[in-house]
């Protein structure tokens, strides 16, 4: 462009011979410049902008507000407007998602428990919904999956926090939908006396219980022994342990009282020990120390509401684990 | 260039636009940019028109629903999950762009771009309401009255109603066109509707009406970094300096120096300096200066001065497409495309495998997608039996335009060791996805051996082709 020919400069000169051309601005730069002026007066009445001490400007009212539906304290719903604010923002969002949410929570409170797992798309939202409530809920004993604690150590002899695996087939407080809701809407507590029910077992008596105990399952044991513990455990005034794990050794799913016949081992490591020797050792352990807990699974019927124990009992018994 | 010297006596804040006043011209590239520029807005305005049966959207050819997330072109249906396609797309557009401006220069540019086509419509316009070149700067200079009133006008309104059209036509492509056309009048489109056709309209007008070069000069990048790919054998638009200068420079024709033997017994060129190179130039330059970067390559000025060599008599091809090399050399041979170069063999080859592999892309794209995940959280349980059970979460996506029902079956271990659970049906509804949970039980002794099998999912439609998927079994 001509405009460099005539060379006007500023005046100053610098180090010797640099000057400084005063070559004209584009006029669309100029009117972009005067644009943010405009751009930002008009932002300053619209949204929260100058600090003023303590507080600061909102904006002119009425312009630009934020009208949403919050829950006080006493869960009652009021319709607020406030100027433009984040906070604001997001309950408005985070009501409009709810709403969608409601849509199926309504449809999963309405369906009977067998026909939800028989609705692939009906279970897609319950394996999703079902995910946050259990990690925000059950998780924290029962691990994000499911697979619960563990609980035992053999050498320190200490059994430990324990919360049964949700993901297998097994089910110590019962497995259909009906048991499952009671389960968390009540919550449970497991107990299991120390040394049989009266307390007195001889260590030689626990020994036999314990070889008795390995051999409803097919594990190996000593069969003398176990001979003599199948008296005792059925006899109440010595062990009386048919009275929760029942007479076939299957258990008693009121009481929470575990199968020993099947090959699943949630509270103690049977299966994971080496020898015959170490299974009967955890085993003993287990009875002498009987299973007492202050951990028991708290009542959720409180803190849940209806719909959302339902929605987790169905995500309980058809995602997680094999209900029965 | 001839108005810029009168901005320059006093000082500016600003640099205010020189207006430039193009002059028509009649010739092969005229012609064949009209033709470009006819073709595109067929194109462009009619196909939001053009109707196509279809089961699960609006009866429209090309419609872009961006609220069911999937774009329609005719029988293609794209999902988000295509969206390597437009990044193909893209590649295959910028090296179609390098592979063209490394061969002849800025052919985007002066020919197919929205801004050189919107700008050419325009001065169009200009053209039919305002007269020629002559009668627009009579205009321009002079007072405003009701003829300027009438004519500046007449033709602004036009311009918009072009741009409006344009803009509506863009969001035309997104929504139902006829049911776009009656709810954008009577109030009932939606906010994001009249947001694209207000903005669209206003952009396209102030581009095309206002801006026009300055988009080109000050604000588009390509236009800046175009310049990278020139090398010496690229053809560009060039103005044989040797032919039109001579040995004592570009002359008019006064008597005396009227026919070519006269002109070069004296020393003179060809260039007879009449100027229609300039006025004919859309971003008001002399091409006579050589190579400039505002230069779009829109080869008018070559019309312009073929059209003055064939009236004078002189051989055509004064301005002509040439390389710089061949107008620099001794003995210069005629313009030829120089192909046979490193860097537009690489960008051909570049081009090439990116179409090859789009066509093949979209070509053995399958209407349903199948993923299988193992959950891993426990990675596997003991059941009461002593059999060993995996999970896993299998995804299915219906890319199909209607409802179907799949039928999921294992491979290499015994069919009943899969659990549905409930699930009876398995039905996806069109373009939909679903994820469900499903169960592996086996055996101890199988449970250990087993480390791989197949998932097959089999759509329940005539000529489905069922689809496997490998997945890991763990079991101690």
């Amino acid at each position: 462009m001509a405009q460099q020919s005539n060379n006007q400069t500023t005046g100053h000169v610098w180090d010797d011979d640099l000057q400084e051309f005063t070559n004209p601005l584009p006029r669309w730069w100029l009117w972009a410049f005067y644009l943010t002026i405009i751009f930002s007066v008009v932002y300053w009445l619209m949204y929260p902008a100058w600090p003023l001490g303590s507080s600061y400007t909102k904006g002119v009212n009425g312009v630009n507000s934020i009208t949403y539906v919050a829950t006080t304290k006493d869960g009652q719903q009021v319709e607020k407007t406030t100027h433009w604010n984040t906070r604001a923002e997001l309950m408005k969002e985070t009501n409009a998602a709810a709403g969608v949410q409601k849509q199926w929570l309504d449809q999963v409170a309405a369906t009977a428990y067998g026909d939800i797992a028989k609705n692939p798309d009906l279970m897609q939202f319950v394996n999703s919904a079902g995910k946050t409530l259990f990690a925000d809920n059950c998780a924290a004993c029962h691990q994000v999956g499911g697979a619960g604690h563990e609980a035992g150590n053999p050498q320190t002899n200490q059994v430990g926090f324990f919360a049964p695996n949700l993901a297998d087939d097994y089910w110590q407080w019962g497995g259909t939908y009906d048991e499952i809701s009671a389960t968390i809407t009540g919550g449970r507590t497991g107990f299991m006396p120390a040394k049989g029910l009266a307390g007195a077992l001889t260590d030689e008596q626990i020994t036999n219980v314990a070889n008795y105990v390995l051999s409803l399952s097919g594990e190996p044991h000593d069969a003398d022994k176990a001979k003599l513990g199948d008296e005792i455990f059925h006899n109440p005034a010595e062990g009386g342990c048919l009275t929760c794990h029942s007479a076939d050794g299957k258990g008693v799913p009121s009481m929470g009282g575990l199968n020993l016949t099947d090959k699943v081992w949630q509270w103690v490591d049977v299966p994971g020990q080496a020898d015959a020797a170490a299974k009967v050792d955890v085993l003993r352990a287990a009875i002498i120390g009987g299973f007492n807990h202050v951990e028991a699974m708290p009542k959720w019927g409180t803190r849940l509401k209806p719909e959302q124990i339902k929605l987790l009992t169905v995500y309980v018994h058809d995602s997680l684990g094999g209900g029965k | 260039m001839g108005q810029a010297q009168e901005n320059q006596t006093e000082e500016h804040l600003y640099q205010k636009r020189i207006p430039i006043f193009v002059r028509s011209v009649r010739g092969k590239f005229r012609n064949f940019k009209t033709g470009v520029l006819l073709l595109a807005y067929i194109v462009y305005f009619a196909l939001p028109w053009v109707p196509w049966q279809r089961a699960s959207a609006a009866d429209q050819a090309v419609l872009f629903d961006l609220v069911s997330r999937k774009f329609f072109i005719f029988n293609l249906v794209v999902y988000p999950q295509d969206i390597i396609w437009l990044a193909m797309l893209l590649f295959i557009a910028a090296t179609f762009l390098f592979f063209v401006t490394g061969l002849i220069g800025r052919a985007w540019c002066g020919f197919f771009c929205f801004q050189t086509l919107w700008t050419d419509m325009f001065m169009f316009i200009e053209h039919m309401v305002q007269g020629e070149r002559p009668a627009r700067m009579r205009l321009y200079k002079q007072p405003w009255n009701m003829e300027k009133i009438f004519k500046l006008g007449l033709s602004h309104l036009l311009m918009i109603a072009v741009a409006f059209w344009t803009g509506f036509t863009f969001a035309a492509y997104y929504t139902y066109a006829p049911e776009l056309l009656h709810d954008l009048f009577t109030g009932q489109a939606n906010q994001a509707a009249y947001v694209t056709v207000v903005v669209l309209t206003a952009t396209t007008y102030v581009a095309g009406a206002l801006a026009r070069e300055q988009i080109c000069t000050f604000i588009c990048p390509y236009a800046r970094f175009q310049g990278v790919m020139y090398e010496p054998d690229t053809l560009v638009i060039s103005y044989d300096q040797r032919r039109g200068e001579g040995q004592s420079g570009r002359a008019l024709p006064k008597p005396g120096l009227k026919t070519r033997e006269e002109r070069q017994a004296q020393g003179h060129g060809d260039c007879i300096d009449c100027g229609f190179c300039v006025q004919v130039c859309p971003v008001g330059i002399d091409i006579r200066n050589g190579l400039q970067y505002q230069c779009i390559s829109c080869a008018l000025c070559i019309d312009a001065c073929d059209n003055i060599m064939d009236s004078v008599g002189y051989p055509r091809g004064l301005i002509r497409y040439d390389s710089e090399r061949n107008l620099e050399s001794a003995n210069p041979h005629p313009p030829r495309l120089a192909w046979r170069r490193l860097k537009v063999l690489g960008y051909a080859v570049a081009l090439s495998a990116m179409i090859g592999l789009l066509i093949y892309n979209i070509g053995t794209r399958t209407d349903t997608e199948v993923r299988i995940e193992q959950v891993r959280q426990p990675l596997y349980v003991k059941l009461e039996t002593g059999a060993v059970r995996d999970r896993y979460q299998v995804h299915i996506v219906n890319k199909t335009e209607q409802e179907v029902t799949y039928q999921l079956t294992v491979r290499g271990i015994p069919e009943n060791a899969l659990d549905l659970g409930a699930v009876t049906e398995l039905r996806v509804r069109p373009g939909k996805a679903l994820k469900f949970n499903v169960k592996i039980d086996l055996p101890p002794e199988l449970a250990r051996d087993t480390h791989e099998f197949e998932f097959v999912v089999t759509p329940q439609i005539e000529g489905a082709e069922p689809i496997a998927r490998k997945a890991s079994f763990v079991g101690e």
